[in-house]
């Protein structure tokens, strides 16, 4: 599947709460052929500071071309973005790497922490389309309320059982996405697809592999290119023989080929 | 827009730096690749190379530095499965080679004299994030010169050397390469540099240090072609921070024969067309008729 770069307008601009926005961008080309787990990597404006693009989990696609990034303001690039309004265009290249793979086991939990939950709602709306809604759960946690409220909506509104956490509590069971984990009991052949900070990825892998399910996990590495180029996105492969590259060869993984260190 | 780099014909000066285009295939969706002067490829080494544990990369002020570590396929995986490609554009390919001896040197350069495609090699005495070789043939005038003899002895086509920055004095290694037989010199590879994460007190790679590149280079990289193009009688091919077709001509003017994008391609792939298109309007614009009147027109000033 090769990578467009598109000039892509500003569609639509939705602050979630204080430092999370939600961008819909007219994206024709790189929408039609996106796959849920795959990202997009956006230039900060024309300038030459902050350099390098940011990559953006795809977080849904919608008919008429229509692609959208979620994300939180962290440094002086997502603060630039989130300056932006409709009308202006956002430099794009997607879509990139390797989603997730799905609909091969018949449950499915969608385990996802803070920011990480973008990829999630286009894979749940993907997954809907050969599975009934019981069959898929969504996990999210966060640390507040906030983060999450808009978001553990979306879902809801798609028909889907949705288990949330925080961890000051404010909101569903207090603690982490994986306390959410340990009490499900699965009938079938389950699949986690997991996307969220390290830590709350290795630990979901871990519960995972206690209950036998089989996990993919979407890692966030930094990179300069996302297309296989810089080699910057290094990840150490189960078998520490040489290393494998987010761009290319996920961001998605199956949990068991990661080396957890 | 043709250019020379010794018998080495280029349809324009525009070259995309080693290590920042993979293996070309990367990009062909992204560029039109039969409009390049000449595709570098990553590195080569005679074995494939693991590279440095992450992080490799860290963004700094107009700049990202990085320690890949020659991370690579090896010489033997490189004409199985990656030639084909490059083979198929009709743009001279030019393949970066590393080694840790003079004799991996040799060989590599013996058995690419054997690939019609390959139409030149850039040596690789500059590589600043790998302890062995690399920089330090680059530092030592006598160790570039053994290497460049060892090189030029085993392969028949224009040979070119990429310099490091990080060295007193550049002229120095300059000369003693073209001495050495070099057809081209090429320069700057990056600038050694680091960055510390203030949030975990730590450094921000890995490696600890990593080299400097993109735009926040660009001066350092004008100085030192306009320095060597002094000393030297070979073709120059600049480098360092080009983004934009003024770039490519301020390293003209200094002395460069041709022009190298780098890091550019990772934030914008079209970056070494619009610098093909944009040298040309500039030619027209000033009444020049060649690239012969660019070149080095600011020392004749």
């Amino acid at each position: 599947m090769p990578a467009n770069q598109q000039k892509a307008e500003i569609v639509r601009t939705e602050k979630l709460t204080g430092d999370i926005f939600r961008f819909t961008l007219m994206a024709p080309d790189i929408a039609a052929d996106a796959r849920p787990g795959q990202f997009v990597m956006v230039r900060v404006g024309e300038g030459l500071d902050p350099l390098l693009r940011r990559p953006f989990s795809i977080h849904q696609v919608a008919e008429g071309g229509l692609l959208q990034i979620l994300f939180k303001v962290i440094g002086k690039g997502t603060k630039t973005f989130a300056c932006l309004q409709p009308g202006q265009h956002m430099d794009v290249l997607g879509p990139l790497g390797r989603g997730f793979e799905y609909n091969t086991y018949r449950e499915h939990y969608l385990v996802g922490g803070g920011i990480g939950i973008a990829p999630l709602l286009f894979l749940a709306k993907q997954l809907l389309k050969n599975n009934v809604s019981p069959a898929i759960k969504v996990l999210l946690g966060a640390r507040t309320k906030e983060e999450i409220s808009v978001l553990a909506d979306n879902f809801g509104d798609m028909g889907l059982k949705v288990l949330l956490s925080t961890e000051d509590g404010s909101l569903g069971k207090a603690g982490l996405v994986t306390d959410l984990m340990s009490p499900l009991h699965n009938e079938n052949q389950a699949m986690v697809y997991a996307c969220g900070p390290y830590p709350m990825l290795q630990a979901v892998a871990a519960v995972s592999r206690g209950k036998n399910w089989h996990c993919q996990v979407s890692l966030e590495t930094i990179m300069a290119c996302g297309i296989g180029a810089c080699l910057g996105c290094a990840v150490l492969p189960a078998d520490m023989n040489g290393y494998v590259h987010a761009c290319k060869d996920g961001p998605v993984f199956d949990a068991d080929d990661v080396a957890w260190l | 827009m043709n250019i020379s780099i010794g018998s080495l014909q280029l349809k324009n000066p525009v070259l995309t730096a080693s290590g920042t285009f993979g293996y070309g295939e990367e990009y062909d969706s992204l560029v039109n690749l039969h409009r390049l002067g000449a595709i570098i490829v990553k590195g080569i080494s005679l074995l494939p190379r693991r590279g440095n544990p992450p992080p490799r990369i860290a963004e700094t002020a107009c700049g990202m530095l990085n320690a890949i570590g020659l991370e690579n396929v090896g010489l033997e995986s490189f004409l199985a499965k990656k030639l084909t490609f490059l083979q198929s554009i009709n743009t001279p390919l030019i393949v970066n080679i590393l080694g840790d001896t003079v004799e991996d040197y040799q060989q590599l350069a013996d058995r690419l004299n054997g690939v019609e495609k390959v139409a030149a090699l850039e040596v690789n005495i500059s590589c600043p994030n790998v302890k062995q070789g690399g920089v330090a043939f680059g530092t030592d005038p006598n160790m570039a010169h053994a290497v460049t003899k060892g090189v030029r002895r085993h392969f028949s086509r224009p040979v070119i050397v990429k310099l490091s920055p990080n060295v007193t004095d550049i002229t120095e290694i300059a000369r003693a390469v073209e001495e050495a037989g070099a057809d081209a010199l090429s320069l700057i590879n990056t600038v050694l540099g680091m960055a510390i994460d203030i949030k975990t007190c730590k450094p921000k790679l890995a490696n600890i240090f990593g080299g400097l590149s993109g735009p926040a280079i660009k001066p350092i990289a004008l100085r030192m072609v306009w320095q060597v193009a002094e000393c030297v009688s070979i073709p120059i091919i600049g480098i360092g921070g080009i983004t934009t077709p003024e770039d490519a001509v301020e390293f003209m003017l200094a002395g460069a024969s041709a022009v190298q994008v780098g890091t550019t391609n990772f934030i914008n792939p079209k970056a070494a067309e619009e610098i093909i298109q944009g040298i040309g309007t500039y030619l027209a614009e000033n009444k020049m008729a060649s690239l012969q009147e660019l070149i080095g027109r600011a020392r004749r000033a």
